[in-house]
């Protein structure tokens, strides 16, 4: 019979602490150790620095930059609707999610991020819950791996595969997708999309239940995580995290509920927090936000405007020539429409001028576009505000005191990506 | 609290040197006139008001006016869910305005970009290098007189050190009244590009 154990949890007042009072004592030469740019653990082209007294981290300078491509000045040289691709590039393990974010952005410039038809607003939801289930999932197994579980990481793998079916299916590109449009979506999602969305949610739900029986009362995956990398609910916000990072220090902030965008206050979902904020709290906080997300996902199943096939032709695009293309049928026979593309397409949507910022609740956390229009097609100055970026600069201050062996762990918990972070 | 009332009380304690609030789309922008008093702003936003989170800082180069450089901060209140914009202009001749890394941590790589990026010091900044360009690197790529195709740089070892073949492109018309050959394609020159460098189309004026 299955006998019910507790999991002795120490104090958390930071095990680190207590070895390096151990190890003071000990006198010896420090050295400088450069990990990555190119390191396993290091998921993408992160170099940390570390000084190490034996085992122990005295010092860590992250370095990132190695994957910037000035993306922030190529969207001054480009119409709105041009920068779409790049945004895929940002967060590669949720494009979805990006264009998401970005085209909102846009939206809110010109003031029509809340009338944007239903259909299209679920639509998009449904997308970014796929994005954050698919970045979840990578960022869970690549953790896993690191930490030395590697079923995990295929088990993970082989439910992203139909996430990106699904992308493939509604977009036309699995990576790539550049899904969005300023003012809609590129086009309304296939009749069969819906149907293929819920198999996926019920082949998932039994993965997800696997991959918790394999990792959460593990016993090596508990001690390696817990107690490791511990942010305190003030150096969590005083150093500007964001997303699961920020509610695994137990700050329940989520941009969705803070401040709704899209149908996101139509939707039932919870926030889940961490207690500790240690490495386990970050995964925790994780599952549950998967869990969430299919919770959201089968929601918008039931309420999508319209249906799966679209029946009642509701419509996904706003119905503004100057900022949505018209039908090609339109544009062939029709001067005016014929206008509308031309001035789309070569001058771009025309946005009045000013200054907006738009912080979207992205998978590694808020991801925020700040736009300087002077008017015209083109942004004067647009920042990419990068959860991933934000999110690395406590690593100064959080990988001192831990051990090497806890660097792939702390890293992993924070599951970031450098495409992102280093624009 | 709202936003505009936040911003009302930090009009109130700071006087002349706080324009009026000013809002677009829902969010309250203030400019300060004076950017030595920053850290004091930062300072009473959020002991005072609450702002305890700085959410970014971003700079515009106001290329060809006084002062060239607007430094931007969002801050956020988690408590009272507001958000704020403070913006404060530094001129080019002294591209340099306080550091808030005493008033929010997060302050530091956002700083160190903009440091990097437009070439805006922040003073009381420990540790002011560049972060996402390389150390060495000569020039400030956000500024807007950079060229979108870049400078070469004299870096040995580095690979990409000549100016980017734009093949003509980005393709983009610029919404003015010029003639076409002022519209597009819309390639800055470099004005030091080697001739023969890239691409011949480059160099033609």
């Amino acid at each position: 019979m299955a006998q019910v154990q507790d999991i002795e949890i120490r104090d958390s007042a930071t095990r680190a602490a207590q070895v390096a009072e151990e190890l003071q004592d000990v006198q010896g030469e420090k050295m400088v150790l450069n990990m990555g740019p190119s390191h396993p653990a290091t998921h993408g082209v992160l170099r940390i620095v570390l000084e190490l007294d034996g085992e122990l981290i005295t010092k860590a300078d992250p370095d990132v930059g190695y994957l910037h491509r000035g993306d922030e000045k190529i969207a001054e040289n480009m119409t709105y609707t041009q920068f779409i691709p790049y945004t895929d590039r940002l967060d590669y393990l949720a494009p979805l999610a990006n264009n998401v974010a970005y085209a909102l952005a846009v939206e809110k410039l010109l003031g029509i991020h809340d009338k944007l038809p239903p259909r299209c607003q679920y639509i998009r939801v449904m997308c970014c819950e796929l994005a954050r289930i698919s970045a979840h999932l990578l960022g869970l197994g690549a953790f896993a791996m690191d930490a030395g579980a590697i079923t995990v990481f295929l088990l993970t793998f082989t439910e992203r595969e139909k996430i990106y079916n699904l992308a493939e299916a509604a977009s036309g590109a699995r990576l790539t997708t550049s899904y969005t449009r300023i003012g809609g979506l590129a086009r309304d999602i296939p009749p069969t999309w819906c149907a293929q969305v819920r198999q996926f949610l019920q082949e998932f739900a039994v993965t997800l239940a696997e991959t918790e029986t394999l990792l959460t009362r593990n016993r090596i995956w508990v001690d390696r995580l817990r107690d490791v990398g511990v942010v305190s609910k003030a150096m969590a916000i005083d150093y500007g995290l964001s997303g699961p990072n920020l509610r695994g220090s137990g700050v329940e902030y989520d941009l969705r509920k803070a401040q709704p965008y899209l149908c996101y206050s139509d939707l039932q979902f919870d926030i889940p927090v961490g207690s500790v904020g240690d490495s386990y709290d970050r995964y925790l906080v994780r599952m549950e936000e998967m869990r969430q997300s299919m919770r959201i996902l089968s929601q918008c199943l039931e309420k999508i405007p319209g249906g799966e096939v679209n029946a009642s032709k509701e419509p996904v695009n706003i119905p503004d020539g100057k900022i949505t293309l018209p039908s090609k049928l339109k544009v062939l026979s029709s001067m005016e429409e014929l206008i509308h593309q031309f001035m789309l397409v070569t001058e771009g949507v025309n946005c009045p001028p000013g200054e907006i910022y738009f912080g979207h609740e992205n998978p590694k956390g808020e991801l925020g576009f700040y736009i300087n229009s002077h008017g015209g097609g083109t942004p004067y100055r647009l920042k990419i505000r990068a959860p991933s970026f934000v999110n690395l600069s406590i690593l100064g201050e959080l990988l001192p005191g831990c051990m090497i062996s806890d660097v792939p762990v702390v890293l992993g918990s924070f599951d970031f990506v450098m495409g992102e972070s280093d624009r | 609290m709202t936003a505009l009332e936040s911003a009302n009380q930090i009009k109130v304690q700071f006087g002349d040197i706080i324009s009026e609030p000013a809002e677009f789309r829902g969010e309250i922008s203030l400019k300060l006139a004076d950017a030595d008093k920053l850290v004091e702003v930062c300072n009473f936003a959020k002991k005072t008001l609450g702002f305890d989170f700085l959410v970014d800082i971003t700079s515009v180069d106001n290329y060809g006016e006084d002062p060239r450089w607007t430094v931007v901060y969002h801050l956020r209140s988690l408590v009272h869910n507001v958000e704020l914009r403070l913006k404060t202009d530094v001129s080019e001749e002294k591209s340099a305005l306080p550091s808030v890394l005493s008033v929010w941590r997060t302050a530091n790589w956002h700083e160190r970009e903009i440091y990097d990026m437009m070439g805006i010091r922040c003073v009381g900044h420990p540790d002011l290098r560049r972060i996402l360009m390389w150390e060495g690197y000569p020039y400030h790529p956000l500024r807007k007189d950079f060229p979108l195709a870049g400078k070469p740089t004299d870096l040995p070892g580095v690979a990409f050190t000549r100016v980017t073949p734009m093949e003509g492109g980005p393709f983009v018309t610029l919404p003015t009244k010029e003639d076409s050959i002022a519209r597009e394609p819309r390639v800055r020159v470099p004005e030091d590009a080697e001739p023969g460098v890239s691409d011949k189309r480059l160099v033609k004026k």
